[in-house]
């Protein structure tokens, strides 16, 4: 199917194009609702469609205004920092406890695995609605509802299953050999995870973190019941845009999410490469 | 080893003289291994303990408790004890009498001397609200002057608020008088108690949920199913695809995958507005007229929509990942053995096929049927689902327990599909991206 065979018959070769279409159709509906706010967040109109003066390339019908708009509102430059701190405080939290429980799950001498490994990965299964409204309970009962903490312990938990996939797959293909080796050869457990282990599973812990700080920053379930109005994030504040009154503001935030989201996927790409590489697979 | 092992037991040549193996400070090295062992077990359990107790902590207890409010029911007990002793021999029919009424002076009294914080009469009033409309009215009136009452206290109640004359409120605080109540279930489950106490259907225009629960799953089947259909062609043409060219279409797939979930419910609303881009398009090419606008969003199509395209990467990752595993020599095979080309994919290919649709399948399924923002937004009336009415007692009603009870039962339905996805493919076989 890859190319027509010179032999094929009229209906295969209406198929073989039909089929084409279909696909990138398909692509299309993927792609383009996320690449078309690019331009519409430049539109000089607060309006949602492309403009006459746009579509005739007019300058006039072209603007930065919604961007002055984002830069110069505090509420969104607060969410902006909000969404850092907190996503850069959980995948911290998340990488930590994560790559641990990995290396200790990956050892042939762990018990119950299978429990555990549940209990682990179930942040990401329990639908999101309920996660939030356990810890709005039970963060209001312990005084940590609407401070920074529980929002970043929140985040942490969502963000734990990453880590904890991702490191344990890079750990499958580890050659426990050389950690013997380096055992034997003198050194210290530390050391041996510091200059042997830890260079070898950093791809998949890179990668795994990337998840957690992607699911935090993307969140927006849990900080509606748990956060108040001072650990507002971005999801946040494009929820309030959206229910209240709907601005092009929120198309130069999304644009700007659009390329950071370009930006996350082409690191974790590289760096499956290059794990692979160092594993010795093909480079795919 | 096997040396070691012979020592503790006797053997036929007993007249020699046992050789235990012995580590260089003297333990068995039996022992020795033996503690080896478990210092290793302790390591590696100690490595994962942390994050553990964590987990425990902040996700599991927490959900636990939020289960156990769904069937926890402390209000009436604590509020109304004497009460709840004299209405012990009550026969449930008619108005109970004065020895009832007095106990529940009594009650209300020794609620008065409690500090504010612990007075119980108004959680009461809300918990028996949920039962019996007008019951929290008549809980806090009375309040207000109980202190005046003078025996015979039944008539000065039943001056007070007509509500302690029905002979409904008795059945629900005696029906509610237990630390334990299976109410928030029975209401979340469309079903009321009658008067002999039965748990009945509700009537046709106050049955919520259930249908709720009703549309939250077909709209998760539909939006499965057509993101089977939308995510099979595109996986398929991937897989037949060089490596260079399906790694360029991969992009495609996966830059949704990681583009913030409000970014891509926002450029829903952006095309699907009635002054939005696809409206204006269908007016200007002239398919619609200007006042012929579609309504694509704030209804069941717009989630649906939104919903697909949110979770189509979902289908289409575990698709691709088993398409890619499959040898094309198979279909060449089939041909050549005089199958025609849909004879060769319905039998040959398709099967194969079918672990990486029942993966994605549950997991798009699994995902859409707790979800909750994309309806909250573009949803409307007709396309919110049970996510939401969960979030709009938790905050709106503020009627905890039904939230609680039509979480834990979404709960266990999503557990339940998990661990037949589990039995089907295998959690690690999850794959990220």
């Amino acid at each position: 199917m890859r190319t027509l065979p010179p032999y094929a018959t009229t209906g295969e070769r209406i198929w073989f194009y039909t089929f084409r279409v279909i696909c990138f159709a398909i692509f299309f509906f993927l792609l383009a609702p996320i690449l078309i706010m690019i331009p519409l967040s430049f539109n000089a109109q607060p309006f949602f469609t492309f403009t006459r003066e746009m579509l005739t390339l007019n300058p006039d019908g072209w603007s930065l205004r919604w961007y002055q708009d984002l830069f110069g509102s505090d509420s969104w430059m607060r969410s902006i920092r909000n969404s850092f701190l907190i996503g850069i405080a959980a995948t911290i939290l998340a990488t930590t406890l994560g790559t641990l429980a990995a290396l200790g799950l990956s050892r042939s001498q762990m018990p119950f695995k299978g429990l555990i490994m549940g209990i682990l990965i179930s942040p990401m299964i329990v639908p999101l609605i309920i996660s939030a409204a356990g810890m709005f309970f039970f963060f209001s009962s312990i005084n940590i509802a609407q401070t920074f903490t529980g929002v970043i312990l929140a985040h942490t938990a969502l963000g734990v299953p990453f880590v904890v996939i991702t490191v344990t797959a890079t750990l499958v293909g580890f050659d426990h050999s050389l950690t013997r080796a380096a055992a034997n050869l003198g050194a210290s457990p530390t050391r041996t995870f510091f200059k042997i282990t830890m260079p070898l599973i950093l791809p998949g812990v890179i990668s795994g973190a990337l998840f957690a700080f992607i699911t935090s920053f993307d969140e927006i379930v849990i900080v509606l019941f748990v956060a108040g109005v001072e650990q507002r994030t971005i999801p946040r504040e494009m929820w309030s845009g959206i229910r209240e009154q709907i601005s092009p503001t929120i198309l130069a935030v999304a644009s700007i999410l659009v390329l950071v989201s370009i930006a996350l996927l082409t690191t974790v790409e590289l760096l499956r490469r290059r794990s692979e590489r160092m594993r010795g697979l093909s480079p795919g | 080893m096997a040396q070691a092992d012979a020592g503790g037991i006797p053997t036929a040549s007993e007249h020699e003289p046992r050789r235990k193996l012995v580590t260089a400070d003297g333990t068995p090295l039996k022992r020795a291994l033996q503690r080896a062992e478990r210092r290793r077990v302790l390591a590696a359990f100690g490595l994962v303990a942390p994050l553990l107790i964590f987990l425990l902590t902040v996700f599991i207890f927490p959900i636990g408790q939020m289960m156990w409010r769904s069937v926890d029911n402390p209000q009436v007990v604590n509020a109304l004890p004497n009460t709840l002793q004299a209405l012990r021999g009550w026969d449930g029919q008619d108005v109970p009498g004065e020895a009832v009424f007095a106990a529940l002076h009594a009650d209300y009294m020794a609620d008065q001397d409690r500090p504010r914080r612990e007075q119980a009469m108004g959680p009461l009033g809300i918990r028996l609200n949920y039962e019996l409309s007008a019951a929290r009215g008549a809980i806090s009136r009375t309040g207000r002057n109980v202190d005046t009452f003078e025996a015979p206290f039944r008539e000065a109640f039943l001056d007070a608020h007509r509500l302690w004359g029905d002979p409904a409120l008795w059945r629900v605080i005696q029906r509610e008088g237990r630390p334990l109540t299976a109410a928030y279930y029975v209401a979340a489950l469309d079903r009321e108690y009658d008067a002999d106490g039965n748990i009945v259907q509700r009537d046709e225009n106050r049955r919520i949920y259930v249908s709720l629960y009703g549309r939250t799953l077909a709209l998760s089947l539909g939006i499965t199913f057509l993101t089977f259909l939308l995510g099979f062609p595109i996986a398929y043409y991937m897989s037949i695809l060089p490596m260079r060219q399906a790694n360029l279409l991969m992009i495609c797939v996966l830059l949704p995958f990681w583009t913030s979930l409000l970014v891509r419910t926002t450029a829903w609303i952006v095309l699907l507005q009635q002054q939005g881009v696809i409206n204006t398009l269908l007016v200007s090419v002239g398919i619609i007229g200007d006042d012929g606008r579609l309504s694509l969003i704030y209804n069941m199509t717009g989630t649906i929509i939104a919903m697909t395209h949110i979770l189509l990467p979902f289908m289409v990752l575990p698709l691709y990942s088993v398409m890619r595993t499959i040898p094309p020599s198979y279909m060449r095979a089939a041909k050549s053995l005089g199958a025609t080309p849909t004879t060769a994919f319905r039998r040959v290919y398709f099967p194969q096929t079918l672990p990486g649709i029942g993966a994605g399948a549950v997991l798009v399924f699994i995902i859409s049927i707790g979800y909750y923002i994309t309806p909250a937004l573009v949803g409307g009336q007709s396309g919110r689902m049970i996510s939401n009415e969960i979030a709009r007692h938790m905050q709106q009603s503020l009627n905890w327990g039904l939230a609680a009870a039509l979480g834990t039962m979404l709960l266990v339905g999503v557990l339940i599909l998990y661990w037949a996805y589990n039995k089907l493919v295998g959690a690690d076989t999850l794959k990220l991206g």
